[in-house]
């Protein structure tokens, strides 16, 4: 079993060194940057930065599925017909919408630690308690996102007819048979907009998580500039990265958008 | 044919349907005995850690912070709405280089996040510093907030003449046909009648873009400018007392709550005639 997850472990790494498009073997800092502050291997600052954009990437990654299933729930809860239910989400979504990222991050990392200390405590257990930043990272913008995400479906669902369900009831469908088969795709088809906006958002709110220590593109160039004294050149390709990263996903935003809208007559 | 003389006697009510206890309802009932539960645990953690010292110490602090952050937000979007006219008149004019110009300025600023635009010009302009010093900028580029200052107001520009490109746009062609109907010189057409149905479609979003700016701009206390977020790092890392931080949080919540029931009473009073 050991064996076997090391082989994975080792088998993903060769992959993402492979394919790495800063500083694998076709990476643009390879091709192009060698010999200069930005080359990878010891003397450049290339290879840190590789890893600072895999962080934030992964961070992004990561943070999607968890905040698309508690903001789909959300959602639910929002338009259910029990009040408690409303009153407690709207509570979710106020808190959440209303506060700064960082004081978020801040709240989550440090409230983490502190519960978790206390709970060791609790069990006997004296000593300093760490957090992994990724994690806190995780659940604060995997929050803000959810709370977001809520609204925006929220807003599709609305846009979905009566019609639709009682269709579904009428074929005879159960209800997650509905939801499945016949709202979830046109939610998509409804949603897709707001929800490319609320991944930028995402994409650019994991700068911040940078500020409690997490290796990410921002804090290797942060730490690079102050090393090298290049601070403008560094935060540039700092930025730069951010773009990239952007035009990446309005890509993939406008191409999901034709995929979602293929049964939609052509005009 | 037979008829009833008499009145039927009062029938009871029919028995009220038992609410079901649904899962639904289970879930929520749950979920909010966790947020009480989480509300109570809060205030006893306040209350267990109360000072008053503290209170006499840092309140003040954090009330001076509410202030720059207040003051550093109304200006740059004061600031950054006069910087969006150009720009939203340079994205929708015909001249391709102009338009192109207004484009990249418009993607660079919203498509990188807000905390690298200030890395960027805190700390990156310090490179140049033998530069600005020769040209008497260098007072303006040393001092956080003024840089903080300026991001900000580069960065608001670029989304508000997004939003008022959008509302501009979103005026149907009608509308301008009416005004040349009417004979309407083009820009009274504009002002009388374009601009102020503009206004009203862009309204939510502006509203939108002061809370974002309101909550972007805690970042500025990593550039050490003491706003809220600063002045409650600060007194986090003299105390070691987490409830600084839940007073911030209030603090924050308070102001965006404000801001959102406003926009909504104004947008309520102005959209009066669009009601049926």
């Amino acid at each position: 079993m050991q064996a076997a997850f090391a082989a994975l472990s080792s088998l993903l790494s060769w992959i993402a060194t492979t394919i790495d498009p800063l500083c694998g073997p076709i990476g643009v800092f390879r091709l192009f940057a060698s010999g200069t502050l930005l080359s990878c291997g010891d003397v450049g600052w290339g290879d840190e930065i590789a890893f600072g954009f895999m962080i934030t990437t992964s961070l992004a990654l990561c943070t999607l599925p968890i905040g698309l299933f508690f903001g789909f729930f959300i959602a639910l809860a929002k338009q259910s017909e029990e009040k408690s239910l409303r009153l407690a989400t709207d509570i979710y979504t106020t808190i959440f919408r209303g506060l700064p990222e960082l004081l978020t991050l801040f709240i989550v990392y440090y409230g983490l630690q502190i519960l978790a200390q206390q709970f060791m405590a609790g069990l006997g257990y004296e000593g300093a308690v760490e957090i992994n930043a990724f994690v806190a990272g995780m659940i604060a913008l995997g929050v803000v996102f959810s709370a977001y995400c809520s609204e925006v479906l929220l807003s599709a669902f609305k846009a979905i007819p009566r019609g639709q369900y009682e269709a579904g009831d009428a074929l005879g469908l159960r209800r997650g048979r509905t939801m499945r088969l016949i709202i979830l795709p046109q939610l998509v088809r409804i949603a897709l907009p707001g929800l490319g906006n609320l991944w930028m958002a995402l994409l650019k709110d994991t700068a911040l998580v940078s500020v409690i220590g997490l290796p990410d593109i921002l804090r290797q160039t942060g730490i690079a500039a102050r090393v090298t004294k290049n601070a403008f050149e560094f935060f540039s390709i700092a930025c730069l990265l951010f773009l990239v990263l952007a035009m990446l996903s309005s890509l993939v935003f406008s191409a999901l958008e034709r995929w979602t809208k293929r049964s939609e007559a052509a005009r | 044919m037979s008829h009833r003389e008499t009145m039927l006697p009062a029938l009871p009510a029919p028995p009220e349907a038992a609410r079901r206890f649904t899962t639904s309802r289970l879930i929520g009932n749950v979920t909010l005995g966790i947020w009480l539960a989480a509300a109570i645990g809060i205030v006893l953690f306040i209350i267990d850690s109360w000072s008053i010292e503290k209170l006499t110490k840092y309140g003040p602090n954090l009330i001076s912070g509410l202030g720059v952050t207040l003051t550093l937000v109304s200006i740059s979007v004061v600031l950054g709405g006069i910087l969006s006219l150009p720009l939203a008149y340079a994205r929708m004019t015909k001249n391709k280089v102009l338009s192109w110009l207004a484009y990249i300025y418009v993607y660079f600023f919203r498509g990188t996040p807000l905390i690298t635009q200030l890395f960027l010009i805190y700390y990156g302009f310090g490179t140049f510093r033998p530069y600005l010093e020769a040209i008497g900028l260098w007072t303006f580029f040393r001092d956080a907030w003024f840089c903080a200052l300026l991001t900000f107001t580069l960065n608001t520009a670029a989304y508000q003449a997004e939003i008022l490109r959008g509302a501009i746009q979103s005026v149907p062609r009608g509308q301008h046909e009416g005004s040349a109907a009417l004979g309407l010189p083009r820009r009274i057409a504009f002002f009388k009648i374009i601009l102020p149905q503009a206004m009203i479609v862009a309204l939510r979003p502006y509203g939108n873009e002061i809370i974002l700016m309101i909550k972007g701009s805690a970042i500025v206390a990593i550039v050490t400018v003491f706003d809220l977020m600063g002045e409650t790092r600060r007194a986090f890392s003299r105390t070691y007392d987490f409830q600084m931080y839940l007073w911030a949080a209030i603090l924050y919540l308070i102001m965006v709550e404000i801001l959102r029931n406003l926009w909504a009473w104004i947008e309520n009073r102005l959209t009066r005639h669009l009601k049926r």
